[in-house]
Formats: structure tokens, C-alpha cells, sequence
């Protein structure tokens, strides 16, 4: 085959022949690339012929070709020596084979290429022949091409330009594979010159509609930052729009990228902080080892520490003191004493109340404490140990000894992990104790590191067992094992005093063992142990004088030298002696020894020189001639310094100062220690060491940030095909849905519900537990409010009582009502509210506050809950027949469905509230806003109001001032024409700012409507003086329909979401109707369109002008003449479609009466009535 | 994340390099070589290195050293799992991982390494998705695509991909259709000189082999879950559903895969199926010792222990061994000082013995310390925690599927101190 090729070829080898031994001769180097010369882009080609040429020339046409074959045949066979003649040859023919027609011959080319590459060899000068393929139908051929061109792309960037069209036009391939791969491929060869076209292809995958590519678009991210950090800015773009993507596919790969681009851009995190939590699970290991970390980071600069209390108790040192327990901490202990108090002071002032976004976080986490996959588990392990309070941690412990199972290199890192927490946390592992004990067969570094987390769980309880471990361990045959145990032994010593004396003559003991390296360990352990108490040790010490016979370690005899010199004192008349001994053995010791006799003698001569005297004159005579010029210098100086002549200096008056100086005992601590300021888990933890592109685990704030930061406004099912894990996936889409409902009406439903069902309770035991306690909020007042809470309780489910037995009335009465009103659920649901205005305030930081109004709350609840039921007695007299209460319990439950329902169950149906009820918060389902939207809306001119309401406006809160920060803002429904728009239905807004500072630049912002609702935004206020107030008209076509309208209210500094929710009433504005003119209407409106109602009137609504005041006041309607004084006839038309709404009560004896309301929209109808009813019997 | 990846045999040749960003020199790899020198057992090497410019994170599996080459803080664990997801993948792919099978499959083992990671950061380790892109080679497909010019690599993205649940690959079709599993237990224990048990803990793994059509929705339920306080899944288990009703719940890959392992640790009681009764003692005079050797059975709950074997790592001083055994046969080697004897079944009427004398190096002093024995066994049928698999329940398909479960106990670090 290649014969023929070569015929082929030949012609054009012929004509560059020239050229190419001309450039030769000039001496060009063969593998330098050819593009960097001026006439770059013919000469590659030339170039790359070059070996060719080179094969005729040398071979003479001889053998060439067979010398070819052979090579093809063994391709795989390379010499390192004879590497650079046979190259030429063989990529020759690699070439030919490329350039062929044949796939499997390309193929074949491909696989000897890729191999040598594998195998670091230089395949470069292949560049032209392999790039031309990158076009090749053959997907194998095509893959091959590319990790060549990744691999060298960088080295020849001009010809890679060539493959860049090819690319671009799979990025459009109606394959997904093929388009994500076209933009890895892209996206790896580093090429500064292609960073705008990357640029581009990097923002059209991030929306394709595969979330493969997209997720390759996130793989791109950081290698484009990589070549180009300048482009950092337009990435971070498209991080935040990846970071919103819903798939679990895309999650872990954006992360990845943001934490290696943006990684201090934790703001872009916030809105998507819940999503991610969620997602979690389902993400694959790889994402949620990387998620689970950057969750930690964030989670540290969001939320307060949960063992605030804890810590600030611990750093008063009693965490410390135990274990390292030493005898000078006496005169410290006042001051911790008073640390202590006031920690504890502290604590109390301030109740920790976990934010339920890291309660998210640890409940999400926990489950992968059961991955398969050790990094998954040990990144849930470092953030329960650096986020979860400290009685939580606990669970981490057994997953990691799990992990000990597994190969050598996960248990190396674990144990590293396990030992720094283990300083931290003992208690934590001490269960798992005989999991860290160790076996002859493990590898030595993890032999020392078991030994080291043996060490740190010992205590009083448990040393007697460790210590007979190491008895075991000593015994071993590895001998950098066997020092490892003596020093545990020593740590073991010096922390637990009980077994101090134990400890010390075990060690004594292998004083007498046969290898050095134990002895010298022994004896430096030793020695350090009795530096802590010296005079309880003298017979020690005297022992060990004892062994300078035997011992000839030369380290274990400096050692014991040195001690007897340092306490002489002790052993006052062995000390001599044994200098003497060594006096004699003087010159046949090695150096170290000599040294310290050196040192020992001087010592002595300080303190016993009638004695030593001589000995020591002896001894330095000696160390004068010693061979060693370090012992002649020691024995020179200490001459000096210790026998006075007249030429001695100043110091010698200081030489029993300079030799008998107090010397400090060793630490003996572990090197574990204060590791943990790293973040577990890292590579600088494990290293000890900050590593490149280590992000430092911030500290917690003093104060939580704002949590609001974290709520999303739209709430959007999951993407997630739920197929599979539908069982658990189910009950957690619907519980965070919940959560989220509850957060975007945060101001309402705060986390201290309790019982009413979508918050902490329904989640975990121990959270309802804590939710509880929050609510209670007993440490911060301390004035029983929890028994007032409780009877308040109490008292509503009397009230509850009363209501159902009045439902149950009613429903006796008519049994034809067609709607079911039930005034019970209203209340229940006004209670609720209640529940939620008293809770919102706890949240606050301001506690005074917080208690004034849960007083003042409580109080109205009482006379509330009085109201009712004297309401109730009247109602008694009234009817006879009145069935038994049930007994209590059973009452409790139906409360508790009853309130669920109100709250999730949402009715079509549901009044608007009323207008005595202040917050906006009634939910209006999808359902009843289709309906609406599918009403036609007609657009007829209204006359303008002739009959103003005589009632004062009812004015809604939109914004709190606790939630503003200062800013409070109120709304009112002002029933005035609103002039630029005549379907719109205007809005008076009041805005007071309490806050000490100014608020600028009031506008809103981001108005989220349903379809065909418009709103026409109020100027914008530049300036709001602190203390002042303001007001502005606002219009919103609400399309009538009571759906919401949602915005944002802006400052110069904030956003809020608020919205706006009309009650039916303001929905119409009145219209002047003539008697004849109403009957008419009316007689067209029947059937369908009219809807009775019967009703007792409230007792003080029982005259005409009362029943008109209610009815104005509840709707914004006009009244119609009307000749019969027991009828009142009300009239209006809707703001947008302009539909009539005709409303008559008819009252009767004794307070009974008909509420007939005719409106073609049914719906508003329905809702009017419920809202005059309410209206009337209230 | 991960730069580059050398993969190197026992003498130190690097016989495979890939690298997914710029390339690094593999003169990197010689401070891996001076920490190899340094430590004198490959186990020993500590898997992260740092230096002047690089992290190098290494695993040991089979005679090699996969070294992976960091420049940024990463979590180590992530990186040694990483490589071990690729080491177990080329298990998968050829049969074993060692260095003629790579060297043999480099295009392969390039094209999965490609496959794997995408700039240092993994794309796709799930075994399923990896044999749809690139298929494991086999005879046939060799020939086939020679003939009709096909290729190994697949031109979709693989359905697994997409879906949430990426280890079952779709249009899965037997007739025959299966699920077996193995439950294995290993008793990890050390015992010390007197017979007493110092540590003893489970380790147990239920590996399955499921050939099913279509998309089966499995659950398994146990006599005793309460034995299982600690354990670990293939994420296809619904962790919710166990933790609620303790019922294993999962959609299963296709082929063999490890359900679930559990660990049943020392706080709990275990059975130890055998005693070992030994003596070994060396001499002063005469240099040469005496060994004494004999196992009984103790816990086996009825069963009969199998092959029995003892792993013996003798001191340097030991020469040679010369000793009669009751039942079975040892070696000695005496270049790495492992004494093995190979028993075979226990025999509790005649318990198996081996004695004889071991003779010593002249003029060393004597080890102080006696060799610890490794003992090997098996006990069919027995999961010697208890527990038990009461049943398997299929949802989704309606073919009925053949199940099987079977037991084993097999001793893990099974250690008698002497």
C-alpha cells in the first residue's frame, strides 16, 4: 500500500527536494516549529515533508521502504537511543497513512500517534499531516485528532487555527455530543488569539437547551480564565446564569467553575443558596464534594456560629485545662472565672436561634455521610465539624471510621482529618476507640498516625487499655513505629498525671532494651518527663546514673549526663562519682557524650567545686586536645567562663547563672494541634500548609447578614424528571415548596408557627425542638411569656370551639347555602394571623420592641377571644337546639386540620380579607387566577363617582419598619379616580422613614404581574428625611382579579419585595344608578349571576345608616335610592371590564336579613358576598 | 483541579502519561522517586508530596503508582478516589489493571481518560456511560469493525448521561432475567496472646449481579436491618426510603455493582470463629527456635470453616523452617520471611497442628518480639453477624425474575498476637 503512495507522492517530493535540502544546509532544526518563520504557512507544509526528503536522501532508495514496514510492524517498540534516527522514518509513514483515503488506515496512524504521546514521546512534527483530519467523518479518527490537538495545540498555534472553522460548525450540530465535544475541544487548545470566539461559543452553550453542553460550558469557564483572566468579568456572567440553571447535571460543574474564577463573589451564591441544598443529593459525587465545600465557606460568612455560647464558655480555658493540665493555671483562674461570667451573661443576653437556611444545610448534608464515595463523605464531615453545633457533630464520627476500611491512601488522609478533630472533639471518637488500634501488617505512616489519634482520645477512663496497646507496640518489630510509641507513651505521661509514674517506669524500664533507637528514645522521653518534676525523681535519676555502665548508646548517655548535671542537686552524691567514671572513659567516648561530660563537669564545678575541682581541671585538659575542634572550643570557653583568673571577662560572675539556669519543661503536644484553622478535608490542611488557590475558611460573623438575601421570588417546580427517586423526592419538592411559599411571604410566617404545619416542625424532630424554643423566647424576657402563650392557646381553641358549634348552627339553619362561607375558618385564620404578627417580631433583632408587642398582642387576643364568645351566648339564646361540644382532644386535631387547610389547601373561593384585618397575605390559587384572566374584559367608560364612601380609607402595611429597616411603608385604596389611566385603580402610599439615616432614590422596580394587570409606578422620591414622611399615588390595573401585584420597592441601598393585594371591594367604583334602572339591571342578572345569601346582622348593626356604613366601607360601591325602607341597594361597576355589580341587603326581623349580590363575574360576586357578609356580621 | 496524570510501574518507568491541561514535564515525578527511595515499601510512600511548584497525590494499586499532578488547593480524598474510580475502571475494561494491559490498550485508556475528565475535573466515572462512549474491547467487536469500518466510540450521548439515574443504561433486554446476591462478610479481629479478643469488628458488602429487562424498581428487605448501623450505598439506593422503613429501595445498574456496605464495628459483639493456640519461642543457645501451632474451632454457628490458612511474618533472623504439619502443607520462603500454611478445611474432630523447629542466624541477638499470625478462612452459607435477607420485591416490569442470595464469611485482618 504505501508503495503506491510513494509513486503518488513522489512528484512533489521532487519539487520541494531543492528547497528542502537548502534549509538543511542552513541548518534548520527539525522540530522547531516551522509556523514561526515569516512565510509560516506554506513552509509547515514543506516542513513536514521534510523526513520524507531526508529518507530518500539518506537511504538512497535502497532499503527505505523496507525499513518502513518493519517499522510498521513493531510501532510500539521505541529505543530511547536510536529514537531520533528511526523517528524521521516511522512518522513518514505515519503520514502516508494519514493522508490516505481509507478510515481504518487513519485510524490506524491515529492509535500509533496517541500512543506515542501516551508515552511522552514527541509526535509534534506530525501537526499538519494529523490537523487536516480533523474533519473526518470517522468519529474514532475524530477523537483521536482532538486529544492531539489539545495536546499540542499550544505549541503550534497557527496551524491549529486551521481546525477552529471545524469546530465552530459542530458547535451547531444538531448532535449534542458532538456539540459538546466541539467545545471542549475548543475550549482546551490554548490559544490566546481564539479567547473572543471561546468567549462566544462559552455564552451560546450556557443556553443551549442540553444541559450536557451546558455543563461543558461550565467545564470551559475556568480554562478560558485560565488563558485570559481578562475576560473575568464577562465569565462571571455567565457563572451567575449557570448558577440558576435547575439541572443536578450542570449544578457541581458551575461551582467548580466559580469557586476557580469568582470564588469571592459568595453574593452570586445567595439567591441560589436553596436550590443548591436541594439539588445536593442528587448532583453526582464529584459536584457535591465540590458544592459541599463551597456551601461551608458560605455558610461561615451567612450564619452565626451555633456554638457561640460554647465557645465563648470554652475560651475561658476549661476546654484546654483537662487536657493539658499543669499546676500553674491557680492564679489565672480568677480572671477566667470572670471571662467565664461573662460569656455566660452573654449567652444569656442572646439567645442563638439557628437560621433555618443552615438548618437546610446540615439536614441536606447528612444524608451523604452514606455515600460510597470518601471524598463525598469526609467534605460532609469537615462542614458538620466547622458549621454543626457541637452536640450534632457527633454523627460524622462513625462515618469516618467506616472510611478506615478502605485503601491505604483514604485511610492516610482520614486519619490526618480524624486526628485534628479528635484534639478538637473527643469525645466523638472515644466510642470508636479499638477502631484506631493497630495492626502489624499496616503501613508504618499509618501505624504513627492511628498512634497519634490514640494519643489525643486518652484520658483518665481509658489510658489503663492504650496504655496496654502500647506495651504490645513496643514490642514491635518496626523500629520508627516503636519511637513513635515511646513518645505517645511520654504524651500520654504528661497529659494525664494518674499515670505519670506508670508511664515513667515502664519507660525506665526500656532503658534496657537491646536497640538503640529505643533506648535514646526512651531516655529523651524521659527526660522530658522529669524536667516537669524533678524532685519527686531522684532515685530515677539515680537509676539512670546507674546505667551509664551498660548503656552505650552514645545519645542515651548524653541524655542521662545531661539530667544528672541539670539536677545534681538532687543526686548529690552519685553526681561526682559519675563524673569521675567518665572522667576516666573520657577519651574513648564519642562526641556528643563528651560534650555533655563537658558540660556536666562545669555544671558540677559551679555547685560542688571542692569536690570536682580537680576532676574537672582533668576533664578540660583532656577536651583540649580532643581531636574534635568543637570539643577543644567548648572546653576553651567554658575554661573561661567558670575558673576565675584575672584575664576572665565580665561573664564569669554570670556563669551559675548561665549554666543553671531554670530550663522550661517541654511541651509535649501534638502536631495536630490548631490545625483545624484550615479547612479539613483541603490539601493545606493535610499539608499544613496554605496550597495555591486555598480559600480561607472566614471566621463567623459577630452579626448574622441579612437572611432575606437568600429568599427567591418565583418559586419554580424542580426540573427533575422524577422517575426514579419520586419517593423521597416527592416529599421533599413539596416540603421545600412549602418553605419557599412560607419565605416569600416572609414577613408572615416566621419560623415559630409551630403546630401550623410548613416550617421547621414538618422537617426534623430536634428542629421543631429548637423552633419551639425560639418561639418560646422565654430566656430573653424571663417573664413567664410562655405561660402566657400557653393560655392564650388555650383560650383559642375555646374560641375555636365556640366557632364550630356556630358552623354546625349554621349549617342547620340552610342547608341550601351555596357557598360554603364558614365565618370559623376566617377567624381561625384571622387567629392565625395574629399568631404570625406576634411571631414576626421575635425575629427581630430589637427585643425590647418584640416584647411590647407581644404583650399588647396577647391583650387583644384575650378580648378578641371574650368578643366571640359573648357573640357565641348570644347566639345560644337564640337557638335551642344545640348539639354537645366534643370532647377536647378531638377538637385540638380538627383545629390543626383545619388550619393546614387555610393555609396550603387553598379554596378557590377564599374571601379576600377583610378589611379589619390588616396584612395582605390571603393566597389566591392558580386556578382561580385562570379564571379570571379568561373573563373578557370589556373596556366601556365609567361616569365618575357621584356618592363618595362617607367611611374612613382602611390603610394595609407594605412594608414593615422592622423589615425596612427603618422605612415603613402604608397603603391605602383611595377611591379617587386615577387620572392618567381610568381602568386603573389608584393607590396611596404613605412612606415614613423612622430609620436615623436618610433614604434616597424611592422607585420601584422588577414589577412581577400576571397577564394584562399593568401599573403605573409612582415618581420616583429622591429624598426621604429621616422622620419624614411622604406619600404617593401609584395605579394598578388589577385585570379584576384579586391576584397580587408583586415589586420591588428600591432605595439607594435596598430592595424589597413587596406586594400589593386588593380586596374584592376595591375592584369597582360606584356607578349612580336610578331605582327603575337597578330593577332593570337586576332583572337581568339572575340565575347564575345572583347569589343570596341569608345572614343575622351583627347587634349593632341593625339601622339603616350602620348597615350602609358596613357595606360602603367593605365595597367600593354608591347607593341606589331605594323606596322600601327595609332594603338598602348598592351599585358600582368593576375598574377594568367595567361589569355592573348590583348588591341588595333586605333586613328582617330580629337582626335576620338577605344579602343578594347580581354580577356577571361570578367570581367577584362570590367574593363580595363573602366581604359583605363579613362586613355585616362583625 | 487534577494537571496531569503519570502512571509508573515498580521500577520507577512511567510508561503513561496524559496530561488535561498544559503539559507538565514528567521530571515531576523525580521527587516521587526520592520519596520512594526513602520509604522502603511502595505502601509507605506517602500519597501527597508537596513541591516547589506542584502537589503530587499518588495511589498504589497492583504494582503501579498512579500519580496525579495538582497546582491548587483540591481535597486530597477527591483526587485518591478519582484515581481510584480510574484504576477500577480499567479493571472493568480489560480484566485487570496492571502495566502490559495498559500498555496494550493505551488508545483506549487514552480515549477513557479523556472521557473521564475535562480539564482536570470529572465528567464522567459512571461505568454504564463509560461503555456506551467507548466500548470495552473484546475479539468480536475487533473484528467486526475491521470489517465494516465501525468504530469503538460511540456517536450518542449516552441516555445515562442525562437521566438522574446514570448507572442503568436504557433498553435493557435478557431472557433470562436474574438478580443474585452475594452477601459477604469479613471479621476483622485482632486476638491477643492469651486468647482474648482485643478488637473485633464487620465488615460486610452486598455485591449484586442483576440481569433484568426494562427498568426494574427493587426492594429488599432484611429479618434484623437494626444489625446495620452504619452503612454506605450505591447511590441508586433511596436513602429515605431506609432510612423510614429500613428497606433497601433502588433502580439497579446493569451488571454487577456493590449495593451496599456496612460496617458493624467494635462496640457490638462478634463471633470469632476459630481459636488459635501457638507457641514460638527462640533460643539463645544453639541459635534456633520452636514453633507450635494449633487451630480449633470456636464460634462457627454449625458451619464448617474452609480454607484455613496462616500467614506467618517471620523476624529477619529466621533462616529456615523445618516443621510437620498435622493436616494440609506449609512453605517457607525464606528471601520474604513468610511462613504460609495452607490447611484447607477444619476438621473438628482432629484439629490441624504444626510444629517443628525454625533454625536462626548465628551470631544475631534474638527478635524480641514474636510474629504476629494472619489468619485466613471461609465459611459458607454464614453471615456471622445474622444478618439475613428476607426478601426481594420487583416493581415495573412483569416477567418474574430468578433471585438468589448467598452468604459467605471470610476472615479480613484477622490478626492473633503471640
Amino acid at each position: 500500500m504505501t508503495a503506491m503512495q510513494k509513486l503518488l507522492q513522489l512528484p512533489v517530493n521532487a519539487v520541494n527536494m531543492v528547497k528542502t535540502v537548502q534549509s538543511q544546509v542552513q541548518g534548520q532544526e527539525e522540530d522547531k516549529s516551522p509556523v514561526l518563520t515569516p512565510d509560516s504557512g506554506q513552509q509547515a507544509w514543506y516542513s513536514a515533508l521534510q523526513p520524507d526528503e531526508l529518507r530518500h536522501l539518506r537511504s538512497g532508495g535502497t532499503g527505505g521502504g523496507g525499513g518502513g514496514d518493519q517499522e510498521e510492524r513493531a510501532p510500539l517498540e521505541e529505543g530511547g537511543g536510536g529514537g531520533f534516527q528511526t523517528q524521521p522514518l516511522r512518522h513518514d509513514d505515519l503520514k502516508e497513512m494519514l493522508d490516505s483515503n481509507k478510515d481504518s488506515l487513519k485510524l490506524e496512524a491515529m492509535k500509533r500517534i496517541v500512543a506515542m504521546i501516551a508515552r511522552g514521546k514527541n509526535a509534534s512534527d506530525l501537526f499538519p499531516a494529523v490537523v487536516k483530519n480533523v474533519a473526518c467523518k470517522n468519529i474514532e479518527v475524530k477523537k483521536l485528532v482532538y486529544v492531539y490537538l489539545v495536546r499540542y495545540a499550544e505549541e503550534q498555534q497557527d496551524l491549529a487555527l486551521l481546525s477552529i472553522s471545524t469546530f465552530q460548525r459542530g458547535l451547531k450540530d444538531p448532535n449534542q455530543l458532538i456539540r459538546a465535544s466541539a467545545l471542549r475541544v475548543l475550549s482546551s487548545i490554548r490559544v490566546t488569539i481564539i479567547v473572543p470566539i471561546m468567549m462566544l461559543a462559552i455564552k451560546e452553550a450556557a443556553s443551549d437547551m442540553s444541559p450536557y453542553v451546558r455543563k461543558t460550558a461550565a467545564h470551559a469557564i475556568p480554562k478560558l480564565y485560565s488563558l485570559d483572566p481578562e475576560q473575568k468579568d464577562q465569565l462571571i456572567e455567565v457563572i451567575e446564569k449557570l448558577l440558576a440553571d435547575k439541572t443536578t447535571l450542570v449544578a457541581g460543574s458551575v461551582v467548580m467553575a466559580f469557586e476557580e474564577v469568582c470564588p469571592e463573589r459568595i453574593d452570586l451564591i445567595h439567591k441560589n443558596y436553596r436550590k443548591l441544598c436541594n439539588l445536593l443529593i442528587d448532583v453526582e459525587e464529584w459536584g457535591q464534594v465540590v458544592i459541599i465545600n463551597m456551601l461551608t465557606r458560605y455558610a461561615r460568612t451567612q450564619f452565626l456560629n451555633p456554638n457561640i455560647n460554647e465557645s465563648l464558655l470554652e475560651e475561658g480555658g476549661s476546654g484546654d485545662k483537662t487536657f493539658y493540665g499543669s499546676d500553674e493555671d491557680e492564679d489565672e483562674d480568677e480572671e477566667e472565672k470572670e471571662k467565664k461570667a461573662e460569656a455566660a451573661a452573654m449567652a444569656k443576653r442572646k439567645p442563638y436561634v439557628m437560621d433555618p437556611d443552615h438548618r437546610l444545610l446540615l439536614r441536606n448534608t447528612k444524608p451523604l455521610l452514606q455515600s460510597r464515595n470518601a471524598a463525598v463523605v469526609m467534605a460532609v464531615a469537615q462542614l458538620y465539624f466547622h458549621l454543626a453545633p457541637k452536640a450534632e457533630v457527633g454523627v460524622i464520627a462513625k462515618a469516618l471510621v467506616r472510611l478506615l476500611r478502605s485503601h491505604s491512601e483514604v485511610q492516610y488522609v482520614v486519619l490526618q482529618n480524624v486526628a485534628t478533630m479528635s484534639i478538637k472533639r473527643r469525645g466523638m471518637f472515644e466510642p470508636y476507640l479499638k477502631s484506631f488500634y493497630i495492626r502489624s501488617t499496616d503501613p508504618t505512616q499509618i501505624k504513627v498516625l492511628k498512634l497519634e489519634v490514640l494519643t489525643n482520645l486518652a484520658n483518665e477512663t481509658n489510658i489503663s487499655t492504650i496504655l496496654r496497646e502500647f506495651q504490645t507496640y513496643i514490642k514491635s518489630m518496626d523500629k520508627d513505629f516503636v519511637a513513635a510509641t515511646i513518645q505517645a507513651i511520654g504524651r500520654c505521661a504528661t497529659n494525664i498525671s494518674e499515670v505519670r509514674d506508670t508511664c515513667l517506669n515502664g519507660l525506665v524500664q526500656l532503658l534496657s532494651n537491646r536497640d538503640e533507637l529505643v533506648v535514646a528514645e526512651s531516655v529523651v522521653v524521659i527526660k522530658k518527663l522529669l524536667q516537669m518534676q524533678p524532685e519527686k525523681h531522684s532515685d530515677i535519676i539515680k537509676h539512670m546514673a546507674k546505667l551509664t555502665d551498660n548503656i552505650q548508646v552514645p545519645m542515651a548517655r548524653a541524655s542521662i549526663l545531661w539530667l544528672i548535671g541539670e539536677y545534681c542537686e538532687h543526686v548529690p552524691k552519685i553526681a561526682p562519682d559519675v563524673l569521675r567514671k567518665m572522667a576516666k572513659s573520657f577519651t574513648n567516648e564519642e562526641d556528643i557524650v563528651k560534650l555533655q561530660i563537658i558540660n556536666l563537669a562545669a555544671k558540677l564545678y559551679l555547685t560542688n567545686s571542692k569536690q570536682t575541682k580537680l576532676l574537672t581541671q582533668y576533664v578540660l585538659n583532656l577536651a583540649k586536645y580532643d581531636q574534635n575542634y568543637d570539643i577543644r572550643d567548648r572546653a576553651r570557653f567554658i575554661r573561661q567562663l567558670i575558673v576565675p583568673t584575672e584575664k576572665s571577662g565580665a561573664l564569669s560572675k554570670y556563669a551559675k547563672k548561665l549554666f543553671l539556669a531554670l530550663k522550661p519543661a517541654p511541651v509535649l503536644e501534638s502536631p495536630f494541634k490548631d490545625r483545624d484553622h484550615f479547612q479539613l478535608g483541603s490539601l493545606s490542611h493535610l499539608l499544613n500548609a496554605k496550597a495555591g488557590g486555598y480559600q480561607e475558611l472566614p471566621d463567623w460573623p459577630e452579626a448574622a447578614p441579612d437572611p432575606s438575601v437568600r429568599n427567591v421570588e418565583v418559586f419554580t417546580l424542580l426540573e427533575r424528571v422524577t422517575t426514579l427517586t419520586s419517593v423521597p423526592e416527592w416529599t421533599k419538592c413539596s416540603s421545600r415548596e412549602k418553605r419557599k411559599e412560607k419565605k416569600v411571604e416572609k414577613p408572615f410566617y416566621t419560623d415559630s408557627e409551630g403546630e401550623s404545619g410548613p416550617t421547621e416542625s414538618a422537617d426534623s424532630e430536634s428542629d421543631s425542638a429548637s423552633g419551639l424554643e425560639s418561639s418560646s423566647g422565654s430566656e430573653e424576657s424571663g417573664s413567664g411569656s410562655e405561660s402566657e402563650e400557653s393560655k392564650e392557646a388555650s383560650e383559642s381553641e375555646e374560641e375555636e370551639e365556640e366557632e364550630e358549634e356556630e358552623q354546625k348552627k349554621k349549617k342547620k339553619k340552610d342547608l341550601k347555602k351555596p357557598v360554603q362561607e364558614s365565618e370559623s375558618e376566617q377567624s381561625s385564620e384571622e387567629e392565625e394571623r395574629k399568631h404570625q404578627r406576634k411571631s414576626k417580631p421575635r425575629k427581630s433583632e430589637s427585643e425590647s420592641e418584640s416584647d411590647e408587642d407581644e404583650e399588647s398582642e396577647s391583650e387583644s387576643s384575650q378580648s378578641e377571644s371574650e368578643d366571640s364568645e359573648s357573640e357565641a351566648e348570644v347566639k345560644k339564646k337564640k337557638k335551642t337546639a344545640e348539639s354537645k361540644p366534643p370532647p377536647k382532644p378531638l377538637k385540638k386535631e380538627s383545629k390543626k386540620e383545619k388550619k393546614e387547610m387555610s393555609l396550603l389547601d387553598l379554596d378557590d373561593f377564599e374571601p379576600a380579607p377583610s378589611p379589619q384585618v390588616t396584612p395582605v397575605n390571603t393566597f389566591l390559587s392558580n386556578s382561580l387566577v385562570t379564571d379570571l384572566e379568561g373573563l373578557s374584559l370589556s373596556d366601556s367608560v365609567l361616569s365618575p363617582a357621584t356618592i363618595a364612601p362617607s367611611s374612613a380609607l382602611k390603610s394595609y402595611e407594605l412594608l414593615h419598619r422592622i423589615t425596612g429597616e427603618g422605612l415603613s411603608v402604608e397603603y391605602c385604596f383611595s377611591r379617587q379616580p386615577f387620572s392618567p389611566d381610568a381602568n386603573m385603580v389608584a393607590v396611596q402610599m404613605q412612606f415614613t422613614n423612622s430609620a436615623s439615616s436618610d433614604t434616597k432614590n424611592l422607585h420601584i422596580e422588577d414589577v412581577k404581574l400576571q397577564s394584562g394587570m399593568r401599573v403605573k409606578e409612582f415618581p420616583e422620591i429622591e429624598l426621604l428625611p429621616a422622620g419624614e414622611t411622604a406619600t404617593a399615588v401609584m395605579g394598578i390595573d388589577f385585570c379584576d382579579s384579586t391576584q397580587a401585584a408583586n415589586f420591588q420597592l428600591c432605595t439607594h441601598t435596598r430592595k424589597f419585595f413587596v406586594s400589593i393585594q386588593p380586596p374584592v371591594g376595591e375592584l369597582m367604583r360606584p356607578v349612580f344608578l336610578t331605582e327603575n334602572e337597578f330593577k332593570k339591571e337586576q332583572g337581568q342578572l339572575m340565575g347564575m349571576n345572583e347569589i343570596t345569601e341569608k345572614l343575622t346582622l351583627d347587634v349593632k348593626c341593625r339601622n339603616e345608616h350602620a348597615i350602609v356604613q358596613r357595606v360602603t366601607t367593605a365595597a367600593n360601591l354608591s347607593r341606589v335610592p331605594c323606596g322600601s325602607d327595609k332594603e338598602c341597594r348598592f351599585a358600582g361597576r368593576t375598574v377594568t371590564s367595567g361589569s355592573l355589580v348590583l348588591v341588595t341587603v333586605a333586613t328582617k326581623e330580629e337582626g335576620a336579613a338577605q344579602l343578594t349580590v347580581n354580577c356577571e363575574k361570578m367570581v367577584i360576586g362570590t367574593m363580595l358576598v363573602k366581604d359583605i357578609l363579613q362586613a355585616l356580621t362583625q | 483541579m487534577i494537571h496531569s496524570l503519570f502512571v509508573i510501574n515498580h521500577l520507577g518507568d512511567i510508561f503513561l502519561e496524559k496530561h488535561w491541561k498544559s503539559v507538565i514535564s514528567r521530571s515531576v515525578c523525580d521527587y516521587f522517586f526520592e520519596a520512594r527511595e526513602k520509604a522502603v515499601d511502595p505502601e509507605n510512600v506517602p500519597p501527597v508530596l508537596q513541591t516547589p511548584h506542584h502537589y503530587l497525590i499518588s495511589i498504589y494499586r497492583g504494582k503501579l503508582f498512579f500519580l496525579s499532578v495538582i497546582q491548587t488547593e483540591v481535597p486530597p480524598l477527591f483526587v485518591i478516589e478519582f484515581l481510584h474510580r480510574v484504576a477500577d475502571t480499567f479493571q472493568d475494561y480489560f480484566g485487570e489493571c496492571s502495566e502490559s494491559v495498559i500498555s496494550d490498550n493505551v488508545v483506549i485508556v487514552y480515549e477513557l481518560l479523556e472521557e473521564m475528565l475535562d480539564n482536570g475535573f470529572p465528567l464522567a466515572t459512571e461505568s454504564n456511560v463509560l461503555k456506551e462512549m467507548i466500548r470495552p474491547p473484546n475479539i468480536l467487536r475487533s473484528v467486526v469493525n475491521t470489517l465494516t469500518g465501525g468504530s469503538n466510540v460511540g456517536e450518542t450521548l449516552p441516555q445515562g448521561q442525562l437521566s438522574n439515574i446514570p448507572w442503568r443504561r436504557a433498553g435493557v433486554k435478557y431472557t433470562n432475567n436474574e438478580a443474585y446476591f452475594d452477601v459477604t462478610e469479613e471479621i476483622d479481629a485482632i486476638v491477643d496472646k492469651s486468647g482474648t479478643t482485643v478488637s473485633a469488628e464487620i465488615q460486610g458488602v452486598i455485591e449484586a449481579c442483576v440481569k433484568l429487562s426494562g427498568m426494574p424498581d427493587l426492594t429488599m428487605s432484611f429479618m434484623n436491618p437494626r444489625l446495620l448501623d452504619d452503612v454506605s450505598f450505591h447511590p441508586c439506593v433511596r436513602f429515605r426510603r431506609w432510612e423510614s422503613e429500613r428497606v433497601l429501595s433502588f433502580i439497579p445498574p446493569d451488571g454487577n455493582f456493590t449495593l451496599m456496605t456496612y460496617h458493624i464495628s467494635s462496640q457490638n459483639l462478634v463471633a470469632i470463629p476459630v481459636y488459635v493456640k501457638q507457641s514460638i519461642s527462640f533460643f539463645e543457645a544453639g541459635s534456633c527456635g520452636r514453633l507450635d501451632i494449633t487451630i480449633g474451632p470456636k464460634q462457627t454457628m454449625g458451619k464448617t470453616v474452609e480454607d484455613l490458612k496462616v500467614t506467618v511474618h517471620m523476624p529477619k533472623a529466621v533462616l529456615n523452617a523445618n516443621l510437620t504439619a498435622s493436616q494440609g502443607n506449609y512453605t517457607y520462603d525464606f528471601t520474604t520471611k513468610l511462613l504460609v500454611w495452607d490447611i484447607g478445611k477444619l476438621n473438628p474432630q482432629k484439629l490441624p497442628n504444626l510444629r517443628g523447629s525454625l533454625s536462626m542466624q548465628t551470631g544475631v541477638p534474638n527478635p524480641e518480639e514474636n510474629p504476629s499470625l494472619n489468619i485466613d478462612l471461609k465459611i459458607q452459607q454464614l453471615a456471622i453477624s445474622g444478618l439475613k435477607v428476607s426478601r426481594l420485591d420487583m416493581y415495573g416490569e412483569m416477567y418474574k425474575p430468578f433471585k438468589g442470595v448467598k452468604y459467605v464469611t471470610k476472615a479480613g485482618k484477622f490478626q492473633v498476637r503471640t
